[in-house]
């Protein structure tokens, strides 16, 4: 199980990104499409290399939310995953970590047996980086973040988690879930026979009710009251010389004036 | 009243670390503030000088317990349970990002992560945290406690009053461990490492190419700096992954941070947007990177750079 999320582009340009501050959601920038994050894309791949190290790996690639694109959710079939399992349903706009979990957790325990649950570091959007492991509570399962390396073994895993300077090797047992950081690897790009297959699949889509759950099941314990773009105070200071080189210079000079060098 | 559990971290020295300090900070600019700080193993000696209420050590349980915290966020939940505050509050440090949100969702309850402000109004809490790296920010009200928050480094500034707090150690329970560490291994660097250095050299797009990060390395090791990079120019592959800075890179905040030839997207701004100052050099005046930065040079970096390089090597001679 490879948990994903739809997230905005995070490389649309600053100028481009757009608060509605009447209902505090990002305006869809125009002509820039949502991607899947970038961190669950290592996760993806992570479930990828055991199969190219010879396991035998079904990759059911889950996803909760509205308005899905599926040319962006798609990509991670083309990438190599088998299934890709979405919980569409409008009431999923704008629910919290804590609702995604309960979501998560019920077509989890829904799909049936899986021996690892694998999720990215933190998502591009709201930073927050606590869905895998809030599952991994719910479920009751053994945790392991930060995994940028990953074997099964006759009764478990081992895994190597990164840690400020270097690593820690540990095992544990499965089934159990793991947060994928991105010093694993680039996520490989779908070849063409990727896209192909990837086109032919259909997405398994529930809704809310299909999982006996309502949107009263998931309010917020947090009340967003404002989302704002902040003022930026900060004035640049232009160094201007008589020309570039010369600029260069004063630049040094006024560094060192400011202590900063 | 507001009661503060607030879980302290010792730093490499075996002191409070800067971010206990500034969480301290925090928990004091709240209404009436009663804080009690518990350390996972025995306190640190300055913790008995600590400007707050009390400290409990949990004694023999140590702060890195089994890499993934088990043992800690065992302890911990039981304290919230028997103390009932109304903020647990941790640092987004490795260790309190990970024991924070699991106890959030052990015990269900409400979770904040990452807040740069606390304070309350009319009696309840509110948060304020950066979201789509660090583009807008994100105000809400908390309505139940105990809230679990952790607190983004560098959003206050350590507290330097001092106090005589209760002291008082609780021995740990014992608990069923699921993972273990077996070994733990410790890479080298050459140099300075990324998240430490004082001084980042980075390079984005505009470079053009891999060769000039040789220039930007020089001009590093004449700052006793590092080197970092935008996205686009490791994913040309002109330098290692290694080196990227951004939202799904490393994030840094040294003291300068030189920014050559990056627009300053904010997946790249995430990274380093809490450097003490950004020091701009691009071609393109209309740059994104002019607004977030404190100094800047519009122009070719092929020609501000090298007298820049020549200019910082006289002034370290």
């Amino acid at each position: 199980m490879v948990l994903a999320k739809q997230v905005p582009d995070p490389e649309t340009p600053p100028s481009q990104f757009k608060i509605d501050e009447s209902t505090n959601s990002v305006v869809p920038p125009n002509g820039v499409p949502p991607v899947v994050n970038g961190f669950d894309l290592n996760a993806v791949e992570a479930a990828l290399l055991l199969r190219d190290a010879g396991a035998d790996v079904e990759i059911t690639v889950l996803s909760v939310g509205t308005d899905f694109v599926m040319d962006s959710m798609k990509k991670t079939l083309a990438m190599g995953a088998d299934r890709l399992v979405l919980v569409d349903d409008d009431g999923l706009d704008k629910i919290d970590s804590a609702a995604t979990v309960k979501v998560l957790a019920t077509v989890i325990e829904k799909d049936g047996a899986f021996d690892l649950v694998l999720g990215g570091r933190q998502a591009s959007d709201w930073d927050q980086a606590h869905v895998p492991l809030g599952l991994a509570e719910v479920l009751g399962l053994p945790l392991v973040s930060l995994v940028q390396k990953l074997e099964l073994t006759d009764n478990g895993i081992t895994v190597q988690r990164v840690i400020t300077d270097g690593y820690q090797e540990i095992t544990a047992p499965i089934p159990a879930v793991l947060t994928v950081t991105n010093e694993l690897g680039e996520p490989r790009y779908p070849n063409l026979r990727g896209i192909m297959q990837a086109s032919r699949k259909k997405p398994e889509v529930f809704s809310l009710a299909d999982l006996g759950l309502s949107s009263g099941d998931l309010a917020p314990k947090l009340k967003l009251t404002k989302l704002y773009v902040p003022e930026s105070n900060q004035q640049v200071e232009l160094i201007e010389g008589e020309n570039e080189a010369d600029s260069g210079k004063k630049l040094a000079l006024r560094l060192r004036e400011e202590k900063l060098i | 009243m507001t009661s503060i559990l607030l879980i302290g971290e010792s730093d490499e020295h075996g002191e409070v670390s800067q971010s206990t300090l500034q969480a301290v900070a925090a928990a004091k600019s709240l209404s009436e503030p009663n804080i009690t700080v518990t350390f996972s193993g025995d306190a640190p000696a300055s913790a008995s000088s600590l400007s707050v209420d009390s400290i409990v050590s949990i004694s023999a349980v140590s702060n890195s317990d089994d890499g993934i915290y088990e043992q800690s966020t065992a302890e911990i939940a039981s304290l919230v349970t028997s103390n009932n505050p109304d903020v647990v509050l941790l640092s987004k440090s490795d260790f309190g990002s990970l024991v924070g949100a699991r106890l959030a969702f052990r015990s269900d309850l409400s979770f904040a992560a990452d807040c740069t402000e606390l304070s309350n109004e009319n009696g309840a809490l509110v948060v304020t945290r950066p979201v789509y790296g660090g583009s807008a920010l994100a105000e809400f009200i908390v309505a139940s406690t105990p809230a679990v928050v952790t607190l983004r480094a560098g959003a206050y500034e350590p507290s330097t009053e001092t106090g005589s707090p209760a002291i008082e150690s609780i021995e740990p329970q014992s608990i069923e461990q699921f993972a273990y560490v077996t070994d733990t291994v410790a890479e080298t660097r050459d140099g300075v490492r990324l998240e430490d250095a004082g001084v980042v050299v980075s390079g984005g797009r505009g470079l053009g190419g891999p060769e000039p990060f040789s220039v930007l390395k020089d001009l590093a090791n004449a700052l006793d700096g590092a080197v970092g990079a935008s996205r686009a120019a490791c994913d040309a592959g002109w330098i290692d992954h290694s080196h990227q800075v951004g939202l799904t890179g490393k994030s840094v905040s040294p003291d300068v941070y030189i920014a050559v030839g990056i627009s300053g997207a904010s997946q790249h701004m995430a990274g380093c947007s809490s450097s003490r100052a950004i020091v701009a050099i691009n071609k393109d005046a209309d740059s994104n990177i002019f607004k977030e930065a404190r100094f800047g040079v519009v122009g070719d970096w092929e020609k501000v750079l090298p007298s820049f390089l020549a200019s910082v090597r006289e002034l370290k001679a």
